[in-house]
């Protein structure tokens, strides 16, 4: 192989191309061509990073210098200094913020330096759809050594002592699952990989997808060889068509290897693996849902048990696991059970994924240990909240989870304290929500989401996540009552026991949580008809500062109502009675007048009665 | 490929009549081809479906139907498989879709507001398809590019970050009725 003396590693994952990583990739590979330097530095495209709002990125190795938001227009002077003149260039650095020193090397950045990585080790550091960079850094080491070396018992017995439990929801202890499937006399046996990852805000299983593919199909055959199946899934979103094309090539790529396919590695297992891509449907991703979507069913839970380790495809013995699970497996075989139990906490072992979103500074995926505080991760790698906004609570585990409070945040991120919490560590998603972020709304908009994907297969979950929906919009919109909340209650333990699947067993969560941590916020909406964050449109009113108005035309121009009326130089005046509370005046008005404000209870209503009573929408 | 049903029935009792085995329509082709590609085999029905919908924009009645015939399964279940799913469109899509996410993160980062800007721009409710066929809009539950968030996505390009006015800009050639301008970069989808 060519030996380069720099590689440059521009980011490839969905956030960096959006942003533009091709456009880039292209300039550098032109600028370097025209620079004479084509036999010294080489372009690579990597999987992504995690630090997807900084796209793209780029990553200058071996200097491990870290550039941020490059674009084509950057690339002169950048190769010219760096390449050529051996300068880094401060100006395209992380700055942690305002003020502050710019930051070069990327493993001094603080989102990077307190994560550990296992199931991203070789995020931005190998092209994904070339198997020789996986096998360059070890992989397909554990499976050798498992297909050579482990009689399937040893594997599993390996897997049981790592303490590996599921990534994908209930967290089940994984060696546990394969041990049961194992034991069954049926066959054949199949294994499946979850990658519908519906669980809206997280998106750490499609990154794994995209930047590792081969960690999957390692994890899966091991896996496969250990329960003795010789036929796989990969079931993968529709909404994630890199993935499914990185699968595809990965898959491609190991079976050209013998890595897949017939013989392995000339031991004589053979396991064929097959993608099945998903078609939009939430509950698809419980499991024996899933099972029947591979079939070619519609997606309908059934009840369990049995499970599908007993009796899942085609009433067969099943493994499923999730895809972060199975990206864990080949670096438990490889380093054993010991090493990865040395990591976490008593019962949560390892590391796990998180995809820190929403009103956090420093967005994007961070895989790090299990029991680290989640003041820790929200403040010390995620850079804590934007804007100079306040903290209020960080949603976990999706539509099934709940949210956390600012007193909770010492609390340790593992699978029993978050569920004490009232949340669920769900597949990793954790949403920062800040003082301006409604949380009867947030209850809400859970609510309307299970409704719209429940299956309707049983009815609590059919009918009762419908008339928690209804309730909860009553209260945004100012018409509750107190009694409402005691309905919600009830009508949350109800859903909660006669559901026949997860997703009407979890669905009450949001609810739960705000209630339990939140309930002035309810009471607010309730008895003072009062959004104390400013969001439920029923609640707020609009309002143009005289005082802060410079009259500069923005808003007026841009209300879709045609509600504001004013001149250049005079104030501005919104008509409340045509005002339909978009929030565009409010989020033009330059940051510097600020002359829009909102409000909300008695002060709202107080700037409605100097006018007409607003329409009925 | 055995052809033993004439008639298929969906849910509503509506009888389709179906062709003999005269000149295959284009989707009668298509299905085959696709089927093909999996082997004919029976379970493969909602990969069969996606990959036309890809070709066809949308299922039509004789696309499910000739599916129905070529893979020997009730047009029934054809049917309910494609009503289920919320990838599949059984009403023709526009030439342009505009998809805005509504996941958690893009919510709280104001998605709901970005929805209603596009409704309003393009004078449509979620999830129809203008008079005339011009454009889309969809609704989406997260993309996985959260840290984009809020997300919309016109013709396959991602677009982050997205605000009254950015949407103005993307929009303004489709409400022309031309094409998408040429994005920073190419999307992920294509
Ligand atoms: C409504 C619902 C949706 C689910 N969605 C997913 C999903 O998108 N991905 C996933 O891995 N598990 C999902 N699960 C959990 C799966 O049922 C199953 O527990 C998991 O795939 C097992 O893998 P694990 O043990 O590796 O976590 C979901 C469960 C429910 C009830
Ligand atoms: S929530 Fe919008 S992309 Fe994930």
């Amino acid at each position: 192989m060519k030996q380069y003396r720099t590689h440059l590693l521009v980011c490839a994952g969905t956030g960096c191309v959006s942003s533009g990583a091709f456009a880039l990739k292209d300039a550098l590979e032109k600028e370097i061509a025209g620079r004479g330097l084509k036999d010294e530095v080489l372009v690579v495209t990597t999987g992504c990073n995690g630090f997807c709002e900084r796209g793209p990125i780029l990553i200058v190795h071996p200097d491990n210098i870290f550039y941020q938001r490059l674009t084509p227009a950057d690339v002169p002077y950048l190769v010219e200094e760096h390449l050529l003149k051996g300068r880094p260039v401060p100006k395209h650095m992380y700055v942690p913020s305002a003020g502050i020193e710019p930051v070069p090397r990327m493993s001094d950045i603080d989102f990077f330096k307190h994560q550990r990585l296992i199931v991203l080790r070789n995020r931005g550091r190998i092209d994904p759809e070339k198997v020789e960079e996986y096998i360059a850094y070890d992989g397909y080491e554990a499976l050798a050594k498992a297909l050579t070396a482990m009689t399937p018992e040893a594997v599993v017995a390996e897997v049981t002592a790592s303490g590996l439990r599921g990534r994908g929801g209930a967290g089940f202890p994984t060696g546990r699952k394969w041990a049961l499937c194992r034991r069954e006399k049926a066959s054949p046996k199949y294994i499946i990989c979850n990658g519908d990852e519906g669980d809206p805000g997280a998106f750490m299983d499609r990154s794994v997808l995209e930047a590792d593919p081969h960690a999957v199909i390692e994890g899966m055959v091991i896996g496969a060889k250990a329960i003795g199946a010789a036929k796989g899934f990969v079931y993968i979103r529709d909404e994630y068509p890199l993935a499914v094309a990185r699968m595809g090539i990965a898959i491609g790529q190991a079976k050209e290897r013998g890595l897949l396919g017939e013989n392995i590695l000339g031991s004589g297992f053979d396991f064929d693996l097959e993608i099945v891509r998903g078609a939009g449907a939430f509950v698809s991703g419980e499991e024996t849902a899933l099972i029947a979507s591979i079939e070619g069913q519609r997606a309908f839970p059934r009840q369990r048990p049995p499970y599908p380790a007993q009796q899942g495809l085609w009433g067969k013995p099943t493994v499923i696991n999730n895809v972060e699970t199975w990206a864990n497996v080949a670096s438990i075989i490889r380093r054993g059970a010991a090493w990865f139990s040395s990591l976490g906490t008593e019962t949560s072992k390892g590391t796990k994924i998180f995809s820190l979103v929403g009103k956090i500074k420093n967005t994007g995926l961070v895989e790090v240990p299990m029991g680290i505080r989640l003041r820790d991760i929200i403040f010390g790698i995620g850079g804590g909240i934007p804007g100079g906004r306040e903290f209020k609570a960080i949603q976990i585990g999706g539509p099934s989870g709940g949210c956390i409070p600012k007193d909770l945040l010492d609390l340790p991120v593992d699978y029993e304290s978050l569920t004490q919490a009232g949340a669920m560590m769900g597949s990793g998603g954790m949403i920062v929500m800040d003082q301006d972020t409604c949380m009867v709304d947030i209850a809400l908009y859970f609510l309307r989401f299970t409704q719209e994907e429940s299956c309707g297969k049983c009815a609590p979950c059919r009918i009762g996540t419908r008339q928690m929906a209804e309730i909860l919009a009553r209260i945004t919109a100012g018409e509750g009552s107190l009694e409402d909340i005691k309905k919600l209650e009830t009508l949350a333990l109800t859903v909660k026991q006669g559901s026949l699947c997860g997703l009407g067993q979890t669905a009450p969560n949001p609810v739960l949580s705000t209630l339990r941590y939140f309930r002035e916020e309810y009471l607010a909406h309730i008895s003072e008809k009062r959004c104390p964050a400013r969001v439920c449109k029923n609640l707020i009113t609009f309002f143009i500062e005289p005082e802060k108005c410079v009259g500069c035309l923005l808003c007026l121009k841009n209300c879709p109502a045609n509600a504001i009326s004013g001149e250049r130089k005079k104030v501005h005046v919104i008509d409340q009675a045509a005002c339909i509370k978009c929030g565009a005046c409010f989020n033009v008005c330059p940051a510097k007048i600020q002359a829009v404000a909102k409000y909300t209870g008695e002060e709202g209503r107080a700037l409605l009665d100097e006018r007409p009573a607003p329409a009925e929408p | 490929m055995p052809r033993k049903k004439k008639t298929g029935t969906v849910a509503s009792g509506t009888v389709f009549p179906v062709m003999k085995k005269a000149a295959p329509s284009p989707g009668r082709t298509a299905a085959r081809e696709v089927i093909g590609k999996y082997g004919g085999r029976k379970r493969a029905v909602i990969q069969v479906l996606q990959d036309l919908q890809e070709r066809f924009r949308w299922l039509s009645v004789e696309t499910l139907e000739a599916v129905a015939l070529e893979l020997d399964v009730p047009l029934a279940h054809v049917y309910s498989v494609a009503t289920f799913y919320k990838s599949f469109s059984l009403e023709p899509r526009g030439r342009h879709i505009c998809t805005v996410c509504m996941g958690t993160a893009c919510h709280v980062r104001g998605g709901t507001a970005v929805l209603e800007h596009f409704e309003r721009r393009l004078g449509i409710p979620a999830g129809q398809t203008s008079p005339g066929g011009e454009v889309t809009l969809e609704r989406v539950n997260c993309l996985g590019a959260c840290a984009l968030a809020p997300l919309a996505v016109v013709d396959g390009r991602y677009y982050g970050q997205m605000n009254e006015s950015k949407a103005n800009e993307v929009l303004k050639p489709i409400l022309a009725g031309r094409d998408a301008p040429p994005a920073s970069d190419k999307g992920p989808v294509d």
